[in-house]
């Protein structure tokens, strides 16, 4: 297993050291749908740029980056594609492994149910063999690594590639067991972008699971590690954050970094839906409205774990796709990490709906960004709302996209307890709805 | 020919060697000189200046300054309330081109500049700033109260006090322009008004609007700073200088014919001077007609008098006022030039900037800024400022300097980034000007996509950017006259001498025109309506997902047999 990942990473790494000489690496890399101003490593280099001139980067409003990767960078501006393309790197890898020993965890379940003779006898189509599991481990690192969105995130080196890569590890530490490691990289990805909060639900969920602890709130086992997971969390967020103050010696970077990601400033355009809205908001409505849109981010957190419970992988990639999706500055980086998730799902295929026009509006979606964007901003042939348009579409499709996966995997789960082939009282061939 | 050599002029001789004879002067005083020069483009540059020293007691506060005879009140109160050091404000209509026109005295941007130096007992400065601004946009019916924190800064070395003192604690220095500011009669109206004698005597009767915005470059400036009272200097006073610059293009309006006169620039001409002036002249440059080859001036003049202004030692011709020979039989006085020859080429000026934006589309440029030095063989240095708005956000590591294809890197740069709706960039260097080059600076910037409300009306026409300010000490060829305290026309006096090898300068590049991305402003609702429906599709789709659970479809009975079943329940019979 390991040569054919070899040779996805050499291939990754060979496409993008090309495009990085090429002369496509400034035009991706000034693309809004790749960077953001959270992201743009224009804005790091500017950051690095003002720390020599003796000014903080802080002072001003181009320099959202944390603290960790200014320091990160003052070292390493000069191999900057290579650290970000070993981020890719380490992605695929930890993903990989984080794949295959939850396959091995998915189908050691399967064989102890079946043993128990816990699922009913026609539902043997639904069962998941060997064969078909031993090559998604190497799908995902396929997907993730060759991926455009992801090689175009890389090329441009958007500092999202890094935080992938933090999630990356937080996905496989998580699935490994490894609490400590877990909440550290939690922590850390948290510290980058807020957002990752909300996968704490999920990873206390799988590390409950793992260790046969009922989620009853009614029990202290429960409240025990609970407390004992977030107290790792919140202690190493704490750590990283007094940290990067005194690195630099202030706190200017909490209103820089965090306040610019859930105030909203930047209406720069993007793949996402608050630039537009908050560029035509009225005035007197604009804290409101701020407020709804990154709650909402939020808001399915508990919901989600509740229906999924017993699932926290799937609730994990679920909840990667809601903050792709919904977060303020959103890239393509973003979804390409969500997007390496579909082959572990890729026995949801008979369930999903309308998988095939979904993926034709992401297509169609991905390839009028730039076309409109040109349209708008250099031929003057357009105006803003035609690449609003676009990004609206995409944001339905990606929708469209997340709920199918949803749906096809609760219905999966449904027929593993009630049967394949439902029948209604009078003996005739049943339909599922949901009510 | 009568010399009058304003270098050695006789009254303050007199105070040199008797200082016991010196005699008070008289304690405000007011001044007023014209200074008409021939341009080589063939345009013609008049240059008002009027001066009121204001010899109040500074020691007694407020209390002191109760007093006013020549001084406008409305500034001198002005001055008291804010705590004002020194204020400088200019109104602009048109651009100075010095390719063409060469040096003015008393140089501005397009559109209104203002900048104040408060006294360092100021405590609170950007509400104090905010307040003056407010009342000086009374003042003079301007839009100054559009000056706020996004568009006000502090430059650190351009701009240095004028007067005494020698304040270099940036603090207390506000620097704000409007490029986009129309300067037209109202603001005229109340600059004349702020003049002892208004419009009604002396040089001011020239003013009449409809001429003077019927010109290529308008230009009317108030300054206020403290001056020596006296030779000695031991006490200091206020001076008023207001100044007006104009250019008239005379040669196109005048069919091709080469000749001017007060009349006709004016359509006034002079009869008496202000009778509180001290001092009344109208000057005419005559530097490049030593032997009257190049044209003839009537009424000839016996006076002249030399001044070195500007690195360059001038000759003019002098009409005093104050003399009633001056105004003739016809008692008025209407000086008419008429050229005889084409005049040479015009002496290219030392320092040179120029600026431009550059890039196509709307989602990045670069600013070019362009500063020629032209001096054959010194090299001097040069402090450039820049103020950018924070909509265009300017990349400092993009920013080059380069100096006869080479990388000139500046010696001091002092870069204050923006805050968004807060606070614009700021850019200060100090670059040295390679002997005759040309040097190119050059920075990124992106352009910001606002909110719809805070584009200005009409916004595709383009947002302004101020101009930079180049300023200098450039090299002299003559020697300047660092002698401060002694008579010397007013045109070349206004920025201190320290040496006399040589001169400071002021250089206003162009302002810009940068066009950003704009939103439909006609889709609020929509915008709000549509993306709030995908939010919601979202919101649904979960929903749906979460709260509901699969079940059997059975078919809904007909209606016929829901009916039925609702008969059948009255009558306490099962259903069907």
């Amino acid at each position: 297993m390991a040569a054919p990942l070899t040779v996805v990473l050499i291939v990754a790494a060979t496409i993008r050291a090309i495009l990085f000489r090429s002369s496509l690496a400034e035009l991706i890399s000034e693309r809004v749908e790749v960077v953001s101003p959270l992201n743009a490593w224009k804005r790091v280099v500017e950051g690095l740029a003002l720390l020599d001139l003796g000014v903080s980067p802080y002072s001003g409003d181009v320099f959202h980056e944390t603290p960790l990767i200014i320091y990160l960078f003052h070292f390493l501006v000069d191999y900057a594609e290579i650290v970000f393309m070993i981020a890719d790197g380490i992605t695929a890898v930890a993903l990989y492994f984080a794949v295959q020993i939850y396959n091995k965890n998915v189908f050691r379940k399967q064989k102890y149910a079946l043993e128990a003779d816990r699922y009913p006898h026609d539902c043997l189509e639904l069962m998941r063999s060997p064969k078909e599991m031993y090559y998604i481990p190497l799908k995902v690192a396929m997907f993730y690594l060759l991926n455009p969105f992801t090689i175009l995130s890389c090329v441009a080196k958007s500092t999202c590639g890094l935080n992938n890569a933090v999630l990356a590890l937080f996905i496989l530490c998580t699935i490994k067991g490894s609490a400590l490691l877990s909440a550290i990289f939690l922590a850390l990805a948290t510290y980058q972008s807020i957002y990752p909060l909300t996968l704490f639900a999920p990873a206390l969920l799988f590390l409950l699971q793992r260790l046969y602890i009922p989620v009853n709130l009614c029990r202290t086992s429960f409240w025990l590690f609970t407390l004992q997971y977030a107290v790792m969390y919140l202690g190493s967020l704490c750590v990283i954050v007094c940290l990067s103050f005194f690195l630099l010696g202030s706190w200017d970077f909490m209103p820089s970094v965090y306040g610019f990601i859930l105030s909203v400033p930047d209406l720069t355009p993007n793949i996402g839906l608050f630039w537009y809205f908050f560029a035509e908001m009225f005035e007197h409505f604009r804290l409101f409205f701020i407020c709804v849109f990154q709650i909402n981010v939020f808001f399915y957190t508990i919901p989600l774990s509740i229906k999924l419970k017993e699932h926290p992988v799937f609730l994990t990639f679920i909840q990667m796709a809601i903050i792709a999706i919904f977060k303020s500055y959103p890239t393509v980086g973003d979804i390409a990490l969500y997007m390496a998730f579909l082959p572990v799902w890729s026995h949801l295929y008979r369930f999903l709906r309308n998988i095939f026009l979904v993926w034709c509006v992401l297509l169609a979606c991905s390839a009028l960004f730039p076309v409109l964007w040109h349209l708008w901003i250099y031929a003057g042939s357009a105006n803003s709302n035609f690449y609003y348009a676009i990004s609206l579409l995409f944001n339905v499709g990606q929708i469209l996209l997340v709920s199918d996966y949803f749906y096809a995997y609760l219905r999966r789960e449904h027929h593993l307890s009630n049967g394949l082939y439902l029948k209604r009282k009078d003996g005739t061939e049943a339909t599922l709805v949901l009510k | 020919m009568q010399w009058q050599v304003t270098d050695v002029p006789m009254n303050t001789d007199n105070g040199d060697i008797n200082s016991e004879e010196y005699t008070p002067i008289p304690k405000d005083q007011f001044q007023e000189e014209l200074v008409i020069k021939p341009l080589h483009s063939g345009d013609i540059y008049a240059s008002f200046q009027f001066r009121t020293i204001w010899d109040t007691d500074f020691s007694h506060g407020k209390k002191g300054m109760s007093h006013y005879r020549l001084f406008p009140k409305s500034l001198g109160q002005v001055i008291s309330k804010f705590s004002v050091r020194e204020l400088h404000i200019s109104f602009t209509q048109g651009f100075w081109r010095t390719m063409q026109w060469g040096q003015p005295f008393i140089p501005a941007p397009p559109g209104a500049e203002l900048w104040v130096w408060f006294q360092d007992s100021v405590t609170d400065i950007d509400s104090t700033w905010k307040e003056l601004t407010n009342v000086l946009s009374g003042i003079f019916c301007a839009s100054l109260n559009f000056i706020d924190s996004t568009n006000t800064v502090q430059p650190s070395a351009s701009f240095k006090p004028l007067g005494l003192g020698n304040v270099t604690d940036h603090r207390f220095l506000r620097y704000a322009t409007l490029p986009r500011e129309i300067v037209c009669t109202e603001n005229l109206t109340p600059w004349k008004k702020l003049l002892p004698c208004g419009s009604k005597a002396g040089l001011a009767v020239l003013l009449k609007s409809e001429k003077l915005f019927h010109s290529s470059y308008h230009s009317e400036a108030v300054h206020i700073r403290t001056v020596c009272k006296d030779w000695q200097c031991k006490s200091p006073a206020w001076e008023l200088r207001q100044s007006l610059n104009v250019v008239f293009d005379l040669y196109t309006s005048g069919q091709g014919k080469k000749e001017w006169s007060l009349f006709k620039m004016f359509s006034r001409t002079l009869t008496e001077a202000c009778p509180v002036a001290s001092s009344s002249k109208v000057y005419v440059d005559v530097t490049d007609n030593p032997q009257g080859e190049l044209f003839d001036l009537s009424p000839a003049t016996t006076l002249y008098s030399q001044a070195v202004v500007l690195g360059d030692r001038r000759t003019y011709s002098v009409y005093d006022l104050t003399k009633p020979e001056t105004f003739g039989t016809m008692r008025s006085l209407n000086p008419l030039l008429r050229w005889k020859a084409d005049a040479g080429d015009m002496l290219r000026p030392l320092l040179h900037g120029e600026r431009y934006v550059a890039g196509f589309g709307l989602q990045t440029g670069e600013i070019h800024t362009l500063i020629y030095n032209n001096h054959p063989y010194r090299a001097f240095p040069v402090l450039l400022l820049d103020t950018v708005p924070w909509y265009l956000r300017l990349y400092i590591h993009t920013l080059k300097v380069i100096s006869k294809t080479r990388d000139n890197k500046p010696s001091y740069i002092h870069y204050q980034p923006s805050k968004d709706r807060v606070s614009s960039h700021l850019l200060e260097m100090l670059i040295q000007l390679p002997p005759h080059s040309v040097t190119e600076v050059t920075v990124q910037f992106e352009r910001a996509l606002l909110k719809w409300t805070e584009y200005t009306p009409d916004p595709n026409h383009g947002f302004y950017v101020g101009s930079s300010v180049i300023s200098a000490l450039v090299p002299s060829i003559v020697a300047m006259d660092t002698n401060n305290t002694q008579e010397r026309p007013l045109f070349s006096s206004f920025f201190p001498c320290k040496e006399e090898s040589s001169y400071f300068m002021r250089v206003y590049t162009e302002p810009l025109l940068v066009n950003l991305p704009t939103p439909d402003f006609s889709m609020p609702y929509n915008v709000i309506c549509l993306t709030c429906t995908v939010v919601a599709v979202g919101y649904g789709s979960f929903y749906n997902l979460v709260t509901r659970t699969f079940q059997v479809e059975e078919p809904s009975p007909g209606l016929a047999r829901r009916l039925a079943n609702v008969i059948r329940r009255i009558r306490g019979v099962p259903p069907l």
